[in-house]
């Protein structure tokens, strides 16, 4: 029963890839006019042109272009970078795992402080500290990266305190996680991106069990408090709550692109703006698949999650 | 003493009862009360409105006292009380309620207690059983866990084993298997009755000396309903608890309670034995409620509960002039002349609905199988099921609402199509159709005008004056008056709301009327109430009706005619008197067998 | 024992005398004051904030560009002086032309298409979601699929993809934020419209054969408006955001454009020496997605105790 629902999970997922797929590489149809002209500019060449055609297969129906880059895509060959010359997969891979270390180290902290401060506030409804946490997530939550970013620049970078680094300066063949300082500021942007909604999610969910039957039926058989809220109330928020997570790592994967730029930082989305702005499409929709298998992953484990923590799902729902 | 008192009983209080020697022991020998409410007031913290208005209640040990109200008359947080809980927006503003637990030497005001030393009272001296199972049992614990959980909680026995023993040998007592697999059931799969037992079992699990059960049979169906007051009966005397029953069923008070104390807003207006209250109630509202209680042999008169209301009035307003106290009853309780079925306006003739061969199926589950049933001119039918018994369906069938049937239903000897947008445009005029809850009926975005009026534009042949005329003539004929023709649903009662729903109904003048439960969600004496008018517009009218109900006790108020509906299958079918008196099936034998009584 | 209650306390609410001359119980002069969506937000304090806020911005945006060059003496493009300096109220930008003028003129587009990208995706959602869930089968696990396929990319993502291929103009700004806001809307118009078709009065108004557009529009829209409200100013603050930081990464309005996100990017390495440049916008949007958000929140809270009241 169990296997059979996340089978079913799995199959849907990858018919979304596919899709996704077809939408990525169906963006590239769109491209104005001859695409190799639109890429190298008016004053290209005839045969810098025919080249390129010839490179990106330009001549070929679209169909067969789809299959060859979806293949490519399954044996690691993400094509070639047009601005470059590169192999995209070997300009990505790098820059990838900077962007990682960043989201991980986010991630981290801001899972583990939201769903601390949603139950907490939940915990003290009404009261000062709920107020609080309510209020400020409230703010955070409608501010963009790049104000935030600015903000935290301009206060500990260097307006007010010039104690933490504005910019991100690995030197060639350095890592830029070999300077923590560096890194303080670009994770702690996007942490305070995240764990508002966390927090507010999580609030939500906890009131929303707290006002339940079973809690004041548990209440009102002596259950110590305690074992109320962990034994009780938690176990019914890990599903919306695994939801919830898996969203937010994903518009981390947006606000990262925002951070990186902001901070010069060398990763992922950095070099999705260089290829944007050098039009550079191959880079461009490998980066985007990337990131739209991440986000199906993680959710896929949200929705395993959800499922594991719910009895009824889990033992099918039989009487 | 038949109480098991656990053997290493000593003056630290664990949750387990003493020996010998407690605060209840005390008062038990003395002949005194275990559970005593004085004065009790409880307010709302904003505004400090009271909902509870100085209720004074006793109890002794095996006592079972019913506290009776309608919706809102603050019976619930009365017994909340008791457990010195009070829900959000609540708050104790005055009196008090005192417990003399088993297992110390001091009583306990559970209106003065701190948190910790009420947690530890709860689950084990004085234990809750509430209304929902479903929703009060916790769906992510195995349902042995949750029994264990109030052993482990109150240090009960020694050991982990001793626990288990126990939880085994409460789920026997109420009627459940203790075996292993049962125990690691989860919530979900457990049918409602079997999900109250767990709840049962739960309170009793600790020997309790105090108990408050709150509504713990509603949403049950009939037969499920008399085993679990059966069971709750013998082990409240068994256990010798303290029990307060909380419900708004007289019936139900009638087959189980000692005492009854009926409240009305807050305030306690009558107690007594059970008996005194039911025969020869004092209060005025007692009078009321009783008049508005179904009973299957159809003697206390509730199609005609207007006009008897006002008798009772008339006559208090006479017994104030002449200062007697006691003249209404007779004229409350009605004379003991059992009343036929309201006259009917035409003889019944003609079959105007017949549903032949009927059946629908969801996937695989068949809910109605081949369903035959004539509804005849002038004429009004029960039609009796329990819960999932397919009645709804089958009724939305007739009126159109579902699609998806075999068979044929035909309306004056023309086969009605399955959809009202399929059928013609007077045969959804004739026939119409009233849900079951008024909460939903109604839009509440829109005034009762134009709720009303959708049924007139859609039959597209008035101008919009006309439609308001009517409009106005329906709201009348509901006795709401025509000047809730621009309020909204959110300004109504439930029982206004259900006459307003009636009268979108009636705006088209319809033939045939077809009731789902109208009167499952409301108060008993709006129940009443609203079974007067519709005896009143059939009269007026000459309406045939098709009235879906799970409680037998109308037949005798509003049908000729009973219909029974057992999982899809009508297994009786015939004259209101044949039926009630001599059914054909068990089943309706069994139902009727099970119906709690005044 | 207390028998003290109040002659009426018995009747039945629901009941009037039909013999009585007239309706016995005055029935319209009992709602006083009707406690509507709108109300019920702006009885919060957190609201009004919310609005003293954006109405503060919004006046800046569309009053800002008619100032100019009256009131400060320059127009948006022309040049004041030499890059940074301390020139005028906020001295001048990354190219000697004056902040306060650029900032005054730089507020209209980035309101604008805001606005615009969300009320299209709010058509849009609505559309989708209502027709989901009306109609059901085959087109709601079409309509809902494609909209998972639309959300696994994240919105800023599927925006550079949109700019890579056509190129960073306001009609595609608009465009792709409403379609990446789309899809989230038409999952929340598809859960209230699915909560407000279970209710009986949909099931009444089948029943009477009322017309299925009619049905949509005048039976389930008006019971959705509350969630439809909270998205919809929810949206906005996101619409502003990612506008606003397409600008910053230089993606959004174009050199040498008037833009509150372009002058951050164009004035953010001169941070600590010239700090207005970068100040002024910044303190701008974070005002104004402060202000919608509040706005947002409250409508929120209204629609949650408006569900309370009702059932």
């Amino acid at each position: 029963m169990i296997v059979q629902l996340i089978i079913r999970r799995l199959a849907i997922s990858l018919v979304i890839l596919l899709a996704i797929s077809v939408l990525v590489f169906g963006a590239t149809l769109l491209l104005p006019g001859d695409p190799a002209l639109a890429i190298l500019g008016q004053q290209a060449t005839p045969e810098r042109i025919q080249a390129l055609h010839e490179q990106m297969h330009l001549d070929d129906p679209a169909w067969s272009r789809y299959l060859s880059w979806l293949g490519g895509l399954f044996t690691g060959d993400l094509g070639t970078s047009v601005a470059s010359g590169q192999p995209v997969a070997e300009l990505v891979g790098e820059r990838a795992r900077a962007s990682v270390v960043l989201m991980i180290a986010a991630a981290l902290i801001s899972v583990p402080a939201g769903i601390a401060l949603g139950i907490w506030s939940a915990l003290r409804r009404g009261r000062t500290v709920d107020s609080a946490i309510t209020g400020i997530s409230l703010v955070l939550a409608a501010l963009p990266e790049f104000v935030i970013g600015i903000a935290l620049v301009a206060l500990f970078a260097t307006t007010v305190f010039s104690i933490l680094p504005a910019v991100t300066m690995a030197p060639p063949g350095t890592q830029p996680w070999d300077f923590p300082a560096q890194l303080i500021l670009p994770i702690a942007v996007l942490v305070l991106v995240v764990t508002p909604y966390i927090a507010r999610m999580m609030r939500a969910t906890m009131l929303e069990v707290l006002d339940s039957g079973y809690v004041e039926m548990a209440r009102l058989k002596g259950v110590p408090e305690r074992r109320v809220i962990l034994r009780h109330a938690l176990p019914h928020a890990i599903g919306p709550v695994a939801q919830v997570v898996a969203i937010q790592l994903a518009w981390m994967a947006g606000g990262v692109v925002v951070v990186e730029y902001l901070f010069r930082y060398p990763g992922l989305g950095q070099a999705l703006i260089d290829a944007v702005n050098y039009r550079d499409v191959q880079v461009v929709q490998a980066v985007t698949m990337i990131v739209a298998v991440i986000y199906i992953v993680v959710n896929l484990l949200a929705d395993i999650v959800g499922i594991l923590a719910n009895p009824k799902l889990r033992t099918g729902g039989d009487r | 003493m038949s109480r098991a008192r656990s053997a290493e009983a000593t003056l630290t209080p664990t949750g387990a009862p003493m020996v010998d020697g407690s605060a209840w022991h005390e008062q038990v020998a003395a002949g005194g009360d275990v559970l005593e409410i004085e004065d009790l007031r409880i307010a709302t913290t904003a505004g400090g409105r009271e909902v509870v208005r100085g209720v004074d209640l006793h109890l002794r040990q095996g006592e079972l006292l019913a506290l009776v109200g309608e919706s809102g008359s603050g019976k619930t947080t009365v017994g909340l009380a008791t457990l010195g809980h009070f829900r959000s927006g609540l708050t104790h503003a005055g009196g008090s309620v005192t417990i003399h637990p088993s297992n110390t030497t001091a009583p306990a005001l559970m209106t003065a207690l701190g948190e910790e030393s009420l947690r530890r009272l709860r689950g084990s001296r004085v234990s809750y059983i509430p209304q929902d199972p479903a929703l009060s049992l916790n769906p992510a614990m195995r349902v042995g866990e949750q029994i264990g959980e109030v052993l482990e909680i109150h240090e009960f026995g020694s050991s982990e084993a001793e626990r288990i023993e126990r939880v085994r040998s409460v789920l026997r007592e109420v009627g459940l298997p203790d075996d292993d697999a049962y125990r690691r059931r989860w919530p979900h799969q457990l049918s409602g009755g079997q999900q109250q037992r767990i709840g049962i079992a739960m309170a009793f699990a600790m020997y309790p000396d105090v108990l408050v059960l709150d509504e713990p049979t509603t949403g049950l169906d009939v037969s499920t309903q008399a085993v679990v007051l059966e069971t709750i009966r013998e082990m409240t005397v068994t256990n010798r608890v303290a029990a307060l029953y909380i419900t708004h069923d007289l019936a139900v008070v009638a087959e189980i309670a000692d005492r009854v104390a009926v409240m009305l807003q807050g305030e306690l207006v009558e107690e007594g034995p059970t008996d005194e209250v039911l025969r020869a109630p004092r209060h005025r509202y007692t009078r009321t409620l009783l008049a508005a209680v179904p009973d299957l042999a159809g003697r206390n008169r509730i199609g005609e509960f207007e006009a008897r209301r006002r008798a009772v009035e008339a006559a208090e307003a006479d017994a104030a002039r002449t200062s007697d106290p006691d003249s209404g009853p007779a004229a409350a309780r009605g004379e003991d002349r059992p009343v036929a079925a309201p006259a009917p306006a035409a003889a019944p003739g003609d079959p105007l609905i017949a549903v032949r061969d009927v059946s629908l199926s969801y996937g695989e589950k068949q809910v109605l199988s081949s369903v035959d049933l004539t509804l005849r001119a002038g004429e009004c039918t029960l039609l009796l099921g329990e819960s999932g018994s397919g009645k709804t369906t089958l009724s939305r069938s007739i009126a159109g609402l579902l699609d998806h049937w075999s068979g044929s239903i035909s309306y004056q000897g023309t086969e009605l199509a399955p959809s009202t947008r399929r059928r013609s445009l007077a045969q959804r005029q004739d026939i119409q159709y009233v849900f079951q809850s008024p909460f939903s009926s109604l839009n509440p975005r829109r005034t009762l005008g134009q709720s009303l009026a959708v049924p007139l534009e859609m039959s597209g042949d008035l101008s919009a004056a006309e439609r308001t005329q009517r409009v106005r003539e329906a709201l009348d004929a509901v006795r709401l008056g025509r000047a809730f023709i621009d309020r909204r649903p959110g300004d109504l009662s439930g029982g206004e709301r259900q006459r307003a729903a009636i009268a979108r109904a009636l705006v088209n003048m319809p033939r045939v009327l077809i009731c789902d439960e109208i009167t499952s969600a409301l108060d008993v004496s709006v129940q009443a109430s609203i079974i007067d008018l519709l005896t009143r517009l059939r009269e007026e009218r000459g309406l045939s009706m098709l009235f879906v109900t799970h409680n037998i006790a109308l037949a005798r108020h509003v049908a000729e005619r009973v219909a029974v509906l057992d999982h899809g299958v009508i297994v009786d079918d015939g004259p209101t008197d044949q039926v009630l008196t001599a059914p054909s099936n068990t089943y309706t034998e069994e139902l009727l067998a099970n119906i709690p009584s005044l | 024992m207390t028998h003290a209650t109040t002659p009426d306390s018995a009747v039945d609410p629901t009941t009037v005398d039909p013999s009585g001359a007239g309706p016995a119980r005055s029935a319209p002069d009992r709602p006083a004051r009707r406690s509507t969506l709108v109300t019920r937000t702006w009885a919060q304090r957190q609201a009004k904030v919310g609005v003293v806020l954006t109405a503060l911005i919004v006046l800046i945006a569309v009053i800002g560009p008619l100032l100019l060059p009256w009131a400060t003496g320059y127009t948006a493009t022309g040049f004041a002086d030499r890059p940074f300096q301390d020139t005028g109220l906020f001295g001048t930008d990354n190219l000697g032309r004056d902040v306060l003028s650029r900032f005054l003129a730089g507020g209209t587009s980035l309101l604008l298409y805001s606005v615009l990208a969300t009320a299209l995706g709010l058509f849009l959602g609505m559309l989708f979601g209502m027709v989901a869930a009306y109609i059901g089968g085959w087109l709601d696990a079409l309509i809902m699929r494609s909209n998972d396929v639309l959300l696994a990319i994240p919105q800023l993502v599927f925006a550079l993809l949109a700019i890579t291929v056509l190129g960073p103009q306001p009609w595609v700004l608009v465009a792709v934020i409403a379609i990446t806001h789309a899809p989230r809307i038409a999952r929340v118009t598809r859960a209230a419209t699915l909560d407000v078709i279970g209710e009986d009065y949909i099931r009444a108004a089948e029943m009477y054969a009322v017309p299925r557009r009619r049905i949509l529009f005048r039976e389930v829209l008006p019971n959705i408006t509350g969630p439809l409200a909270v998205e919809a100013g929810l949206r906005l603050t996101y619409s502003i955001g990612a506008i606003a930081s397409l600008s910053f990464l230089g993606l959004g309005m174009q050199p040498p454009a008037a833009d509150w996100g372009l002058m951050i990017n164009e004035n953010r390495i001169a941070l600590s020496l010239q700090p207005w440049g970068v100040m002024l916008p910044v303190l701008a949007i974070a005002v104004l997605t402060i202000g919608t958000n509040l706005i947002a929140d409250s409508i929120a809270r209204a629609s949650a105790s408006a569900n309370v009241g009702e059932k």
